[in-house]
């Protein structure tokens, strides 16, 4: 059972607050998604699980088991580094075995987990080579070979796709959701990609400036933004916020006390030609994507994204009408 | 375009007659302790020792105190790397590692340590090793040669250290490493080359202090000290045979040490 809880956890750096009072659970085999831009507290929050930052106040449970003021060698938990860390002076074959050589594992299992890990990251060609002669991506996989082989109930990932080219991490995503899947730990990753986050989690926890604001399953969290910011963090492109009265004339008012209404841009219909219940909007910028267009308007003052279906190349500068979907339409303050 | 070749022709010009400023007498110690005792007053010199003789050298091996004096030259370096580094790493690795109260200004201290001129220390200091019945004694000298060598040291050192990721060490840890062990196999490994480097600078350092040398021992010297103080009577041969084994092992030890050099001028290097 590998449950983690973390209870009102404060870390203070200087005078700023890096995690602000933040309390979480993490249920067992559970992938949660720590995802927020640079400077969220998403790291810090991971190093506090692992045990390699000491928290001001607050109480870290792995497994039931009170981890506040234990160690990382303890804590049973395997980290990759967004670096990877992995060690040089090392073969991979060392690398991936270091740590099951340092809980006295018998040299038996030990070769069995090892040979193990580097053929699920495929990387058993290159166990007797030393780090320096792999490419980034093949030390990224050694990082995450180490962290499967051992024993641990716990897998904490600290942006492990961020340094590698956009393919490879295209790759690696997949590879690395079906891999933790079948591993079965209670994984906790850390990004500021909102499509990785998207893609590999259970729930993504949305930080901002040390605080959890939005804590949900990824269909939720793109669907139900709790906030503008989440709203206009999760999702490509962001969603577009309009002012409440400029909707009023196509016959959606805003419940009391709400101004602001936030709606995809795959979730508005566009017309050619004047439609009743549908927005005026002057198109500014048509980007054709191949299998869509997103098209850049202004309705009134504001700007708006559209998805349009590819045939669908207007003119800029010409008028375009959307109506959106009501029941996409989502209200904030 | 012109300009700057012409600044480009200057700085190897400059660059030239630097190195020639240096290398010059260099040559001129190592021909002269390699020709005959004639050899020496040959003008203008050949380039290289014609006839090559060991005669020079052999004649300084010889006479009096030479060699226990190179002995103790060698005991006082060995103390002072020990000491040195039993102290200098540990500060150097929490001068990399550790940020603490005061960090800037204990950096600073250490460095301004070396710009004391040692002169104006050398009398104070020798009446108190006379007081203290600690002088003439290579133990002594070796503490003395301690206190110069070890801001080198710790800068060094922490230079080393600061180059090797704290990543690294925490990798360790989450694997199962205390802080000492994930120091014992994984820093020091990859800090080896570094330390060992300043292991080397130290030895010269101690190698070829006079200056102490000459204010704390009568007695036992050790051999730059004993080659000074037998400057005015020493025959030149006899000279440029010392010059040139004073020199030996500090320029083998600097052609290994050359790529750490540039941390003693606060540049971490790989």
């Amino acid at each position: 059972m590998a449950e983690i809880q973390l209870d009102h956890i404060i870390k203070t750096y200087g005078k700023a607050r890096a995690t602000n009072d933040v309390s979480l659970t993490i249920k067992d085999k559970e992938f949660m998604v720590l995802l927020g831009p640079s400077g969220c507290g998403k790291t810090t929050l991971l190093r506090a699980i692992a045990g390699l930052e000491a928290i001001d106040s607050g109480t870290v449970t792995i497994g039931g088991r009170d981890v506040t003021n234990v160690p990382p060698r303890f804590r049973d938990i395997a980290m990759v580094f967004q670096s990877y860390a992995v060690f040089p002076h090392l073969t991979v074959w060392d690398n991936i075995a270091f740590g099951l050589r340092m809980k006295k594992l018998p040299d038996a299992e030990v070769k069995k987990r090892v040979e193990n890990s580097a053929e699920m990251l495929r990387i058993t060609d290159y166990l007797k080579r030393f780090p320096a002669q792999l490419s980034g991506g093949q030390r990224q996989r050694v990082a995450v070979a180490r962290a499967l082989a051992m024993p641990s109930g716990v897998l904490l990932m600290d942006e492990p796709l961020s340094n590698l080219d956009a393919l490879l991490r295209l790759d690696m995503r997949a590879e690395l959701k079906k891999l933790l899947r079948d591993a079965g730990a209670t994984t906790v990753y850390v990004t500021h990609d909102q499509v990785e986050a998207l893609s590999l989690g259970d729930r993504i926890a949305v930080m901002k400036q040390g605080v959890i604001l939005q804590c949900d399953s990824p269909l939720r969290v793109y669907d139900h933004p709790v906030d503008k910011f989440v709203g206009g963090f999760i999702g490509n492109p962001p969603m577009n916020f309009l002012r409440a009265e400029g909707l009023a004339s196509i016959g959606l008012i805003a419940p009391p006390g709400y101004d602001l209404v936030g709606i995809r841009a795959e979730n508005l219909d566009s017309f050619t030609s004047p439609m009743s219940g549908a927005l005026e909007a002057s198109i500014l910028v048509v980007e054709p994507l191949g299998s869509h267009n997103l098209i850049t308007a202004k309705v009134g003052d504001e700007l708006i994204k559209v998805n349009t279906r590819a045939e669908l190349m207007p003119e800029p500068g010409s008028k375009l009408w959307l109506k959106p979907m009501p029941d996409k339409v989502r209200w904030f303050k | 375009m012109k300009g700057l070749k012409l600044s480009r022709v200057l700085t190897y010009v400059g660059a030239v007659l630097m190195a020639l400023w240096i290398l010059v007498p260099i040559w001129l110690i190592a021909v002269s302790a390699f020709s005959t005792r004639q050899g020496i007053f040959d003008f203008p010199k050949a380039l290289l020792p014609n006839p090559f003789s060991a005669d020079t050298m052999s004649f300084f091996l010889g006479a009096t105190n030479v060699l226990p004096s190179a002995g103790r030259s060698v005991v006082v370096a060995l103390i002072t790397i020990v000491i040195s580094t039993l102290i200098g790493a540990p500060a150097g690795y929490a001068l990399a590692r550790f940020n603490f109260r005061g960090r800037d200004v204990f950096r600073l201290a250490i460095v301004s340590t070396r710009a004391f001129p040692i002169v104006i220390l050398s009398i104070p200091i020798a009446v108190a090793y006379l007081q203290l019945g600690i002088n003439d004694n290579v133990f002594s000298l070796a503490l003395m040669h301690c206190a110069l060598a070890l801001p080198f040291t710790i800068l060094v050192t922490s230079s080393v250290f600061a180059g090797v990721p704290k990543d690294l060490e925490e990798a360790a840890e989450t694997l199962g490493c205390s802080p000492l062990q994930a120091f014992m196999r994984v820093v020091l490994p990859l800090a080896l080359p570094g330390l060992a480097a300043a292991t080397l600078f130290t030895f010269v350092l101690s190698w070829n202090e006079v200056f102490a040398s000459v204010i704390l021992t009568s007695r036992n010297r050790t051999l730059p000290a004993l080659l000074v103080a037998q400057l005015d009577e020493s025959p030149l041969n006899y000279k440029y045979a010392g010059g040139f084994f004073l020199l030996a092992p500090s320029m083998v030890f600097m052609l290994f040490i050359r790529k750490y050099l540039f941390t003693l001028w606060g540049r971490v290097s790989r």
